[in-house]
């Protein structure tokens, strides 16, 4: 094991740490979330946003369409009554299941649209991250033409 | 430095209505080119947003972002707030476009 390789495991353990504890705020969690982008499954991405499997919720609005006619661009918008501090768009059956993450800040009304991706026909979860607790509405999305190949 | 990209920002009842369109391929890593190669991903992986110097918003984006990323919020503010995004793309491109809220 060389120098380098020890320093940057002390480093990111001491980062891991900081950021379980709550030291580091949103602002600084800047840096790009790989694990929670790369995970394969909806139990990968909910393993690495944490608090385990969230509770379906009456109070988290996922606006989508029932059919989208061409995959590569499906609209998706979330809405909340909560306090959210960090929303999340999941796509079930896409190859990685995570497609966007949202801070929101002070000041932010709890409200985000974009537009995704969606390879096939899948439920589509959105995720609102309010008093530190993950809470999920879910929607089919059928889906006419793929958009992740070619 | 990537494309320039819209925003608009309207104030109406203290809310300003931020609407942005990134100009970015967001190519997802699952294509492949002619010769059955598949074409690397490359998209927009972070974006971040300043009224008046102040955070507002922030995101971030995996692959399934559909091209030419769309995105719309909302945050409590008033006319001629000076709204900055920033975005940062899995290359280590960025760019920094800017809007006044009317």
């Amino acid at each position: 094991m060389n120098e380098q390789r020890r320093s940057l495991l002390k480093y990111s353990a001491v980062f891991s740490l900081m950021a379980s504890t709550g030291l580091i705020s949103v602002a600084q969690a800047q840096e790009w979330n790989k694990a929670a982008f790369e995970g394969k499954s909806l139990d990968d991405v909910f393993k690495v946003l944490g608090g385990g499997i969230p509770d379906k919720s009456a109070a988290v609005t996922l606006n989508a369409p029932d059919i989208a006619e061409n995959g590569a661009v499906v609209p998706v918008g979330i809405t909340t009554s909560l306090k959210a501090e960090q929303m999340a768009i999941l796509v079930e059956k896409n190859p990685s299941s995570l497609a966007a993450q949202f801070f929101i800040l002070p000041g932010t009304d709890p409200f985000v649209t974009t537009r995704i991706k969606m390879g096939q026909t899948s439920n589509v979860y959105g995720l609102v991250k309010a008093d530190g607790k993950w809470l999920m509405t879910v929607k089919e999305v059928k889906v006419t033409l793929g958009g992740c190949g070619g | 430095m990537g494309d320039p990209m819209r925003v608009r920002a309207a104030e109406n009842g203290g809310t300003v209505d931020v609407k942005i369109l990134m100009k970015h391929d967001m190519e997802s890593g699952q294509r492949k080119d002619a010769a059955g190669k598949t074409i690397p991903a490359w998209f927009i992986s972070t974006i971040k947003v300043t009224a008046n110097g102040k955070d507002v918003f922030s995101g971030q984006f995996g692959p399934a972002v559909s091209k030419d990323p769309f995105l719309n919020f909302k945050y409590k503010g008033a006319k001629g707030d000076k709204i900055v995004v920033t975005w940062n793309d899995s290359k280590g491109d960025k760019r920094t476009d800017e809007a006044t809220a009317s």
